[in-house]
């Protein structure tokens, strides 16, 4: 099974760009597709998880980003590693891709991380991304997502107040939003709390379940 | 304090080498806290009492009482466990004449964010231990009834593989609760690497969710779909020996007009050619504000029929506890995890 496939990466840089997220970066020695995680292990016969690729199908250089999460096994570890330390990958996989029809992306959090890999790919005619996060400083692509996307690029920060950003949850935003339309997909991305809480108010709007895609972080 | 409860025989032989006692007191420690039934650690009374005092400087006995417990009109009962602090869960007991069920949770919510599973509606907020894993059985009134344990209450079993791995360690060995692997069914999504690891490192039966056999169907109702499709989940499965004792089933929920055509009969077969395996039909509980709806009886009923006819063994699950919402998908903890935040 390709998941069972390991290559060792050597890390080209890991970086924390805001309190407890990081972002990892290895030499691209293999093809994916936008939207497609990896399975990341610190030892060869470790616990490994999956992350979204979080740069363009062409780029030299594959990134990942994520959180610490404190009581975790892998992540505090993998925030120690810095440029030279070694990791394991797994073969990318999944099925959350691009498609050219009209669609709303949504994500929270590092779930940004699949729709930044569609951007960076050239993979985003007709999309209009929605981006929850709680503080601003976590709006880690804002300058290029708001130079190339404009007004399809919103901003939702519950913790935090500013220009041209909608306080509140991304729930709260597409509840008050006077119009959803029906007939665009919706992709989903992000913790499972928020993925559900999501569809569910989309549901509640109107928009008919098989036009939501969602994917979950687990 | 550390719990004694949900340690395996070799982590009880630790912690006898820790406090300086006779090599043979894991044996009686995993005796008293196993196969006996008692309250504290004081209550082992073939241990010294030195041992007595020195075990409870460090350790609990690490059973927690139920919260709370209803009873259905059909006999069924649903158990709230407090699990670590502010964490609740479910367990579902289903007697059925000889039968006796428990059906346990391995999570708090859960993160796989199934369109027809409330469970999933609360999100998620942490794994249990292969001790609160176990207590779901130890701690409820027909524990020594229990002649059947799946794992298919609240959570995905194989998202917490290792405290499910430890607690099927526990309660299949000698020195444990010594129940026969066939009694015990684990129930997943199909997570494919933590599924293989469950298959080579246990013996307990293997139920796969599986809902829809077309790929764009499935993906709406379960998102692991988009990362593990049912087609990979299916050629492992066909890939190992189950033999002829252990036994994998997959479990279908019926949605109107949605899952139950005949043209999903049809894909079905054709998905599960090969593969030694029964079918569970399950009548859909409607959960708050769903898309969904229930399959007629008659319709289930011909799934059912046209299924076997084509050389499936297919049954209809019966529903449970559907009044006290201990049915299958019904299991959640949401008010109370929002009451505590």
């Amino acid at each position: 099974m390709h998941q069972h496939i390991l290559s060792e990466q050597t890390l080209s840089f890991s970086e924390e760009i805001a309190e407890g997220v990081f972002l990892l970066g290895f030499r691209r020695d293999f093809s994916f597709r936008a939207g497609q995680v990896i399975g990341i292990g610190i030892e060869k016969d470790g616990p490994r998880r999956l992350y979204s690729i979080c740069s363009g199908e062409t780029e030299e250089e594959v990134r990942i980003l994520y959180n610490v999460i404190d009581e975790g096994y892998l992540t505090p570890r993998l925030s120690d590693l810095g440029q030279g330390d070694t990791i394991w990958t797994t073969e990318p996989r999944g099925e959350f891709l691009y498609d050219p029809a009209p669609a709303i992306y949504i994500a929270s959090g590092t779930g940004i991380a699949p729709f930044y890999s569609m951007f960076r790919s050239g993979q985003f005619d007709n999309k209009v991304l929605i981006h929850g996060e709680r503080y601003l400083e976590r709006f880690y692509f804002y300058d290029e997502f708001s130079d190339a996307l404009g007004d399809d690029y919103l901003r939702c920060c519950s913790g935090e107040e500013a220009e041209d950003v909608y306080h509140g949850r991304v729930t709260d935003y597409l509840r008050n939003a006077a119009t959803l339309p029906e007939d665009f997909k919706y992709y989903l991305c992000g913790r499972a709390e928020m993925v559900v809480d999501t569809r569910d108010l989309l549901i509640e709007r109107g928009i008919p379940f098989n036009h939501i895609i969602s994917e979950i972080y687990f | 304090m550390e719990p004694l409860f949900g340690k395996t025989l070799e982590e009880l032989q630790q912690v006898a080498g820790e406090l300086d006692l006779p090599g043979y007191t894991a044996k009686q420690l995993a005796d008293w806290l196993y196969r006996k039934k008692i309250g504290s650690i004081d209550e082992m009374s073939n241990l010294s009492k030195d041992a007595r005092a020195v075990l409870n400087t460090k350790y609990t006995l690490g059973l927690a009482p139920y919260k709370n417990v209803q009873t259905s009109t059909d006999g069924t009962k649903k158990y709230l466990f407090n699990t670590t602090v502010g964490k609740f869960v479910e367990t579902a007991y289903i007697p059925d004449r000889e039968r006796h069920t428990v059906c346990v949770s391995t999570q708090v919510g859960c993160k796989m964010g199934c369109l027809f599973c409330m469970t999933g509606k609360q999100g998620f907020q942490g794994n249990l231990t292969a001790g609160e894993i176990l207590n779901q059985l130890r701690s409820i009134d027909e524990w020594e009834q229990v002649t059947n344990i799946v794992y298919m209450g609240m959570g995905e079993p194989l998202d917490n593989l290792e405290a499910v791995l430890k607690s099927l360690e526990i309660l299949t060995s000698d020195w444990g609760f010594a129940m026969s692997p066939r009694r015990i069914t684990v129930s997943t999504i199909g997570i494919i690497p933590a599924m293989k690891e469950f298959l080579e490192k246990s013996e307990a039966h293997l139920a796969v969710s599986l809902h829809s056999p077309f790929e764009s169907e499935r993906k709406m109702l379960m998102p692991i779909q988009q990362v593990y499709p049912l087609e990979e989940v299916l050629q492992e499965i066909r890939s190992w020996d189950f033999g002829r004792q252990r036994r994998v089933s997959f479990e279908y929920i019926m949605f109107r007009d949605l899952n139950d055509t005949p043209q999903h009969v049809k894909e079905l077969v054709r998905l599960l050619e090969g593969i030694r395996c029964r079918i569970n039909l399950i009548r859909f509980h409607p959960i708050p504000d769903t898309p969904l709806d229930t399959s007629t009886n008659e319709r289930i009923n011909a799934f059912r029929e046209e299924l076997n006819t084509r050389g499936i063994f297919t049954s209809v699950r019966a529903s449970r506890g559907e009044d006290i919402y201990a049915a299958c998908g019904l299991l959640s903890t949401k008010e109370l995890v929002k009451n505590r935040t």
